[in-house]
């Protein structure tokens, strides 16, 4: 067996000592030794945005990224967004827009969708667009999900 | 009628869950010891398995088993939908890229992974056949043993079935045009977001599976025969599959699993790659070759259509997708005489199954483009030449199925008016516009069981599988109105054949219409039960109590249901038990076994601007209407609509598996193989629906979803035709295809 490595990570404002295998990704480690379910896997190559997440502020594809690079993150995941169970606004408008199909890529949407309005708080349709190009959604529920960050954007709350 | 939930649009059913992280798909579930697998495979189409050395791989620590089809029970157990043709492991021979000839089930993934690779598997190339051609070719090689269908005249060629359909004598017909073409359908595939998972457990006496499957019952049938185990002993757990569009409602590799977790005694895991899921499922590919009689002025006279559609190395549900796909054929039209012939064809490449419109978009672009090559020829209008041959509400345009069941020209009117096909364009604009139908389901059959508790609150159960078309939010919503209580109150269980009734299957667009009636019935028995206590509770006569829509009404007052529950069920409490059953029966003598249900139509129109020099197509707007009969729930009919519009965009646009000359797959997963990203949307989007309740499912609704996708190729491919002055005959429409057509077209109309 390889050499557990001890990291530390603040994942959704909790902080966690771990001892990982070098060779797990954090998406493994969110997923199997944390039981951070809503991080999903489909392409593990970084092409479909199921598995994002932000790391340091950052979006993530948690499937490119080795456990042991995030020793010292911040991360948030879907399961981090909602505050003392009081949804983000995001994930209201996902179900008030209809955005939400089979969900499964809905999670990754979602911090990809945080990222964007904290990077760019009052994007246009296109700047949308442009930052959610990353996720696929094979439900085709795309124009929901913009309409979504939109209704989010001109509400015009401060993104945490 | 004066509805209260059915027909808003509450949040989808399982929503919370969604968009907090906390929706349990198959991947996420944790057993107690449960080891992992992974799938070992060769890179090769058509191969004999000359030996297979696991000595190595067993040496990994963790690898706790390396199953080839030599420990399974002799000979390999096979089975299908349709017909048992699949090896529950390649059988010594594989016979498309991607077939597992053996399964490593380990501790950890790692060492699963490590093992596969240790795996040696020495074979010999065989000839591959994977393109009609090919498989057609009289020199081609067998894709399935004769032996597995002794008494089929075709089991020494690799046409599993030809399939005929029509009326009428095609030799007499006489026209004034005829247009002759032959068009090419892409392979592609379904590509769920959510990979194939599946889980296998002892479970005392029998066998758990945890499956994504779309069709949990069926599964359950098939690994019941497989282990000879009465179907009490198999328990299928469906948890909401993460996207299905088809590609999951059949048995891929969950016998397999099953012989394992047998044999070792623990749950066993196998989560596909999406790459794998690529080698598992994909729709039928299809060359279509038709020719259209028209007189001078547009009227069909004849359709005459021989569509070849690719099966792979195993039939799975495929040939069923080109019977009923290519049955309604000649379209949503009224013609003297139709001829259909449709061949299953098997080859080497990955089972083809069914795909969200099940066999028709395949034929539909062919046919419609087929109709706009005509109006050009003719100088008729394109919009016009489809009104003139529409079938009207009631007319039997198919001589022996179900008349036409709804307003169609309503639909293409309004499609019509949305796409403002008749006002002038931008000179680098063009217009398409195009219908497609489809046959809803031809048989079916299924029970609910609703239970109103004391507390006002209802629990339906029902074994729809909800894979993000809201089934859920449906059948809730139609409970929550018979029974007059809150939309919230209601709960929906699914996906447990232990504790859930049977349910034949989802597809076909059925659940709203099959399993709502079906709902709806169980309702109905509420009522009458509660008619029955109410009136020993006030002591009188039942015909004093009415007992409908949520309401009650005595003699002296009217009440929600809700509210008089309590006094109805007395001191004990309890509940109120309704049990539903819908069916429709098999039709012995239909070509199809069954009439149509319902029919599925839509009208989709596009604006598009074609650039000349690269051949690039930027859709500038996009309009969807569907005949939907009653939308129980509008947004999650448009959240449909829109999802299978850029579905069919991307079989249209740019999806295609892309083959080495051995019959390899060369674009396996999400880098090389390109699905729509909200980069390549419409420029404007609208969807419609017509809503004249005449289906034959809850408050007059159809079955829809499907529908928006059948005609999305034919109405882009006929704006690029108004664009370029030339029928493009292959799919997808990628710039290079386009470009190389707007230079054949130029060499032709300026010959040097």
């Amino acid at each position: 067996m390889e050499k557990l490595v001890p990291i530390e990570m603040n994942i959704n404002y909790q902080h966690y000592r771990l001892n990982v295998s070098p060779i797990k990704r954090l998406l493994d480690v969110l997923r199997e030794d944390l039981d951070l379910i809503g991080t999903k896997e489909c392409c593990g190559i970084g092409e479909c945005g199921a598995c994002t997440v932000l790391v340091n502020g950052r979006a993530i594809n948690s499937c490119l990224m080795l456990a042991v690079e995030a020793d010292g993150a911040d991360i948030l995941t879907a399961e981090g967004l909602s505050n003392n169970g009081r949804l983000d606004s995001l994930q209201e408008a996902f179900l008030e827009k209809g955005a939400v199909q089979c969900g499964f890529c809905i999670p990754g949407q979602l911090i990809a969708a945080k990222y964007l309005l904290t990077q760019n708080p009052h994007p246009t349709r296109q700047e949308v667009e442009e930052g959610m190009a990353g996720n696929l959604c094979r439900c085709g529920g795309y124009e929901r999900i913009i309409d979504a960050v939109i209704s989010v954007a001109e509400k015009g709350e401060k993104q945490k | 009628m004066n509805l209260q939930t059915v027909g808003t649009s509450p949040h989808r059913g399982g929503g919370f869950e969604r968009i907090t992280g906390q929706q349990k798909y198959v991947a996420d579930i944790k057993l107690s010891g449960m080891l992992e697998s992974k799938l070992v495979t060769i890179d090769s189409a058509h191969a004999k398995i000359l030996s297979i050395d696991t000595t190595d791989a067993k040496k990994i620590p963790g690898v706790r088993l390396v199953m080839t089809s030599a420990d399974l029970p002799q000979p390999v157990p096979r089975f299908g939908p349709q017909i048992a043709d699949r090896p529950v492991l390649a059988d010594g021979e594989v016979k498309f890229h991607g077939e597992p000839v053996a399964l490593v089930v380990a501790e950890t993934i790692e060492a699963a992974e490590e093992a596969v690779r240790l795996v040696n598997v020495q074979y010999e190339e065989l000839p591959v056949a994977f393109t009609v051609a090919t498989a057609l070719d009289p020199a081609a090689p067998l894709v399935m043993d004769a032996s597995l269908r002794p008494d089929e005249p075709l089991a020494k060629t690799n046409i599993f079935k030809e399939h005929h359909f029509g009326w009428g004598e095609i030799d007499d017909s006489k026209a004034d045009l005829i247009v002759d073409n032959t068009y090419s359908f892409p392979m592609v595939t379904q590509f769920a977001i959510e990979p194939h998972a599946f889980i296998a457990a002892p479970d005392k006496d029998g066998i758990a599976v945890w499956s994504t499957i779309q069709h949990p019952y069926w599964l359950q049938k098939i690994l019941a025969n497989l282990l000879n185990l009465p179907l009490s002993k198999v328990r299928v757990y469906a948890p909401d599959p993460g996207g299905g569009f088809g590609g999951k409602q059949h048995t891929k590799y969950e016998p397999a699993l099953v012989f394992a977790a047998v044999k070792l005694g623990c749950p066993v895991r196998l989560v596909l790659t999406l790459e794998e899921t690529f080698q598992a499922v994909r729709r039928t590919s299809c060359d279509t070759h038709i020719r259209t009689g028209f007189t001078r002025d547009g009227k069909i006279v004849f359709q005459d259509i021989t569509a070849n559609y690719l099966l792979g190395a195993y039939v799975d549900i495929a040939d069923r997708v080109v019977a009923k796909g290519s049955y309604a054929g000649a379209g949503p039209y009224n013609v003297p005489v139709v001829r259909i012939v449709s061949r299953s064809i098997l080859s080497h490449t990955p089972p083809a199954t069914a795909f969200r419109g099940f066999g028709n978009p395949e034929v539909n672009w062919a046919v419609e483009s087929n109709i706009d090559e005509a109006a050009r020829l003719l100088g008729i209008d394109r919009l016009e030449i489809r009104l003139r041959n529409l079938a009207e509400k009631g007319d039997k345009f198919i001589p022996y199925d179900k008349p036409s069941d709804g307003n169609w020209r309503q639909t293409v009117l309004r499609a019509a008016e949305l796409i403002e096909w008749q006002k002038p364009l931008l000179p680098s604009h063009h217009r398409g516009i195009a219908v497609g139908i489809k046959l809803g389901p031809t048989t079916g059959l299924s029970y609910s069981l609703v239970r109103l508790l004391v507390d006002g609150s209802v629990i339906v159960s029902c074994g729809t599988s909800d894979m993000g078309q809201g089934a859920r939010t449906v059948f809730a919503q139609i409970a929550a109105e018979e029974l007059g209580v809150p939309y919230e109150k209601v709960n929906v269980i699914m996906g447990d054949t232990a504790t859930v009734l049977y349910d034949q299957q989802t597809s076909a667009s059925r659940s709203t219409v099959l399993m709502g009636n079906s709902v709806l019935k169980a309702c109905y028995s509420i009522h009458a039960q509660l008619k029955t206590r109410l009136a020993k509770v006030y002591q009188i006569d039942e015909s004093e109590i009415t007992v409908e829509h949520g309401k009650v009404k005595l003699p002296d007052r009217e009440a929600p249901i809700a509210e008089l529950i309590k006094s109805a069920l007395g001191k004990l409490g309890g509940e109120i038990v309704g049990v539903g059953e819908e069916r429709k029966d098999a039709e012995k003598d239909h070509p199809l076994g069954g009439s149509a249900c319902f029919y599925e139509f839509n009208c989709t129109a596009i604006e598009a601007e074609v650039d000349k020099n690269t051949g690039d197509i930027t859709i500038t707007r996009y309009v969807t209407v569907s005949d939907v009969g009653k939308s129980i729930n509008p947004m999650q009919v448009h959240m449909q609509d829109e999802g299978a519009a850029v579905q069919g965009l991307g079989h249209t646009l740019m999806e295609h598996y892309i083959f080495d000359e051995k019959g390899r797959i060369r674009n396996l997963g999400a880098a090389d193989y390109r699905i729509l990203t909200t980069m390549d949307l419409p420029k404007e989007f609208y969807s419609e629906t017509v809503e004249n309740a005449d289906g034959p499912g809850p408050y007059g609704a159809k079955g829809m979803s499907e529908g928006a996708l059948l005609c999305v190729s034919a109405a882009v491919a006929c704006a690029v035709g108004d664009a370029i002055g030339t029928t493009i005959k292959d799919l997808p429409l990628t710039p290079e295809r386009v470009w190389t057509a707007i230079q054949t077209q130029k060499s032709i109309s300026s010959p040097q």
